[in-house]
């Protein structure tokens, strides 16, 4: 054994550790590849939609004070129909100006809420503060708050959703 | 320097000791046949491994198993490879495993000083057809349903007991939601747990005393 070991440089014992390492090799990326995107799979698919989500007559939105609208939109996810709420504040001004701001906090993710009394909107997660127009006040948040796209028609008002 | 690495490594771990007990064992002139027993522990890893991948989107509940189930088959990539080999998997381990048996049995293998190896082997057997019996149920469709009933009702024939092991095994009178989720709670936790169990005891005497050489005419 030690002999045809040290003559053919390859010894019996060698050879077979090495197929059983290779064979293994493979079997392992038989199964580990495919599993990577198995556990991936719909993680990273992309279904854009956008829709035109009807809020209401603009008439009836008060003037000065921020007004959260709230909707769902559901849509197919796995094997199941899940829904996604949508918090909306609408500021009328006196001069007939609208904004339309998200209620999802720019800092992570929570959702922020108007208080008249401080005349402020405010993050419950790390006290992040944003003024009626959704500009930063104080707190940890990198941006002012997202804006919606709006239009107004026949006197209804209507956001823009975008869905990724 | 990888040398270097594997040498402090080795120093405080021992892994060349373990490498030389476990793999670089002395064992007598056998055939195939003794290979039997690394197939089955192969299959248990791979059931092991696609196993934990299928829970990512199974659902054990009676509104949404059949469903995540199809989603996995039809919609996730791979995700009829990942199945394919737990299903087919899951029956050649029943036949490495009785095949297993059946060499031991014939090799005498059961014999001193490997009686406990044997033991814990006929307990594995009884654990691995628990495994194919729960799992036989989780993908809820009809066949599963009624194979389930009828398997239950055959475990209710047993006498005086036979009706509390039924209700037991269905957790209930009937077959329902209690079931499903009983019986996934065995599938992946209890008997999962009790197969690690039993094959370290039935690996480590499989070691401790190797492997039994085939018996000569006269013996």
């Amino acid at each position: 054994m030690a002999d045809s070991e040290s003559t053919a440089g390859l010894g019996r014992r060698s050879f077979v550790t090495g197929v059983v390492g290779l064979l293994g090799g493979m079997i392992a990326a038989v199964v580990g590849l495919p599993a990577i995107g198995y556990w991936l799979g719909p993680s990273l698919e992309k279904h854009e939609t956008d829709a035109w989500v009807p809020l209401g007559p603009v008439e009836a939105i008060p003037e000065g004070e921020p007004t959260l609208f709230t909707f769902s939109r559901t849509r197919q996810v796995g094997w199941e129909r899940s829904a996604t709420s949508y918090g909306v504040y609408v500021v009328r001004s006196a001069d007939g100006q609208i904004e339309a701001l998200s209620n999802v906090c720019t800092h992570l993710s929570c959702r922020v809420t108007w208080k008249p009394e401080q005349n402020q909107y405010l993050c419950p997660c790390h006290d992040g503060r944003f003024a009626r127009n959704g500009a930063i006040v104080s707190g940890p948040q990198p941006r002012p708050l997202d804006r919606f796209g709006f239009k107004i028609e026949d006197g209804t008002l209507l956001v823009h959703v975008v869905e990724a | 320097m990888a040398a270097r690495v594997f040498g402090w490594l080795d120093d405080r771990l021992g892994l060349t000791g373990i490498y030389r007990t476990v793999l670089d064992r002395k064992v007598p002139k056998v055939n195939w046949a003794f290979t039997l027993g690394s197939a089955t522990l192969f299959l248990a890893v791979l059931q092991g491994v696609t196993g934990v991948f299928l829970t990512v989107y199974y659902v054990p509940h009676p509104d949404q198993a059949y469903d995540s189930i199809n989603y996995i088959m039809n919609d996730v990539a791979f995700g009829w490879l990942i199945r394919g080999l737990h299903h087919w998997g899951a029956t050649l381990m029943v036949i490495t495993v009785v095949l297993h048996m059946l060499r031991t049995f014939v090799y005498a293998s059961y014999k001193y000083p490997r009686e406990i190896t044997w033991v814990t082997g006929v307990l594995l057997l009884l654990v691995t057809l628990g495994m194919g019996f729960t799992g036989y149920l989780l993908p809820w469709n009809q066949r599963a349903y009624w194979a389930t009933t009828v398997g239950t009702s055959i475990a209710g024939t047993v006498p005086w007991v036979g009706p509390i092991i039924e209700q037991a095994l269905r957790g209930g009178s009937d077959l329902s939601t209690l079931t499903l989720t009983r019986f996934f709670s065995a599938h992946i936790w209890m008997l999962p747990a009790a197969l690690l169990g039993l094959v370290g005891v039935h690996m480590y005497l499989v070691i401790r005393l190797g492997i039994s050489h085939i018996p000569a005419a006269d013996e």
